[in-house]
């Protein structure tokens, strides 16, 4: 089972800034366990935000990318109360969806 | 001959250049870090494990006493370590956490001892616990109280035991922590002696996501560590010596403005 995100969306003017942070243990295929046994790869190979429903970002992620990884984005035309949804999904078909409402900077 | 007085021309530039840069090159880092806190992956996991009922007993931990009634966690971090009836001793956070988690959840001690400090592999429910307690006196003054004799006596220890030296090394706490400007490489080592950097230790510096470690450390990991360096016997986990170290620096740091979890290398 997967942790949920935390997602902070704040705007000013008319551009959000989103700040996501993931928990995911993103295994590069070459970390060895205790045992020495290599732990395979594990990691989020998918993720897309929307905002109300309008993909803004499509982003194929690779092994390359840091455990617990954190995405910062702006978008353009949002006011509070938009919804903020992010979607990951990683090469172990696991996926898990969380959402945010956009809120006035203070 | 005009190349190398290129040359040294820019050495004479970069040097103070590259010594300001020693200084403020990394907090530039730790400021970045600590607008996302990975930290706070633990605290809403911490807070998550609170509320669940776990272990032999199915109880969650909203009955556990953390100084301040149960249940009651604003500003329950600020007075820890404090003297609790029930057990007849001082306990910080991390200590009076296993006696809830035993006590109300019938978890076995040794399980949660075995997992007190998490690894890349699975991971610590003591160090989310700690984070999401810790973070409900945010905003709030440390404010430790030595009211109670045991209370006293247990800071009297931790005075006690920070000068003394020790181990094959002859190290005491006082050694790296008692100076300014001291460090272990590139890591600024706070002096203890002096009210303010103690504050900042003990209000904004434990419990802290480290991100080397991919993790959030606590407090006793530190003290743990610290053993290490010293090249001490291993610090045993809630025992009495790291509680009294605890006792020591929480009452100094007092007045110390809460922040955390922290960020640290």
């Amino acid at each position: 089972m997967s942790e949920p995100m935390r997602i902070r969306a704040t705007v000013q003017g008319d551009v959000a800034d989103v700040r996501i942070l993931m928990r995911h243990p993103m295994e590069t295929g070459q970390r060895k366990d205790a045992k020495g046994e290599i732990v395979p790869v594990h990691f989020i190979q998918n993720v897309v935000v929307t905002h109300n429903g309008r993909t803004v970002v499509d982003a194929q992620w690779s092994q390359a990318v840091s455990r617990d990884p954190f995405l910062g984005l702006r978008v353009k035309g949002a006011k509070a109360g938009d919804k903020i949804t992010v979607t990951w999904t990683d090469n172990k078909g696991d996926k898990r969806t969380d959402e945010a409402t956009i809120v006035a900077a203070s | 001959m005009r190349a190398r007085n290129v040359a040294l021309a820019l050495m004479l530039i970069a040097s103070p250049l590259g010594a300001q840069r020693d200084v403020d090159g990394l907090s530039v880092g730790r400021q970045m870090l600590a607008e996302d806190n990975p930290g706070e992956l633990w605290v809403q996991r911490g807070e998550r494990l609170f509320y669940e009922k776990r272990g032999p007993k199915g109880a969650s931990l909203e009955r556990c006493d953390l100084g301040l009634g149960p249940g009651k966690l604003e500003g329950a971090f600020a007075q820890l370590p404090r003297y609790f009836a029930d057990t007849n001793t001082v306990q910080d956070l991390e200590s009076r956490l296993l006696t809830c988690m035993v006590e109300l959840q019938g978890v076995k001690r040794e399980e949660i001892v075995a997992n007190r400090f998490g690894t890349l592999d699975k991971d610590s429910d003591m160090e989310a616990l700690v984070s999401f307690v810790a973070s409900k006196s945010n905003g709030m003054k440390m404010n430790v109280p030595l009211a109670h004799p045991k209370e006293r006596e247990v800071y009297k220890v931790g005075e006690y035991l920070f000068y003394r030296r020790s181990g094959p090394l002859d190290f005491s706490c006082a050694t790296c922590h008692s100076d300014e400007a001291k460090r272990i490489r590139l890591q600024d080592l706070p002096n203890m002696t002096d009210p303010k950097q103690v504050q900042a230790v003990v209000s904004t510096g434990w419990p802290a996501y480290r991100g080397t470690q991919a993790s959030v450390r606590t407090m006793q990991h530190r003290l743990y560590d610290c053993n290490w360096q010293m090249r001490l016997p291993d610090l045993g986990y809630a025992s009495e010596m790291s509680i009294a170290l605890t006792s020591y620096l929480n009452h100094r740091g007092n007045g110390g403005v809460i922040q955390l979890p922290g960020v640290r290398r």
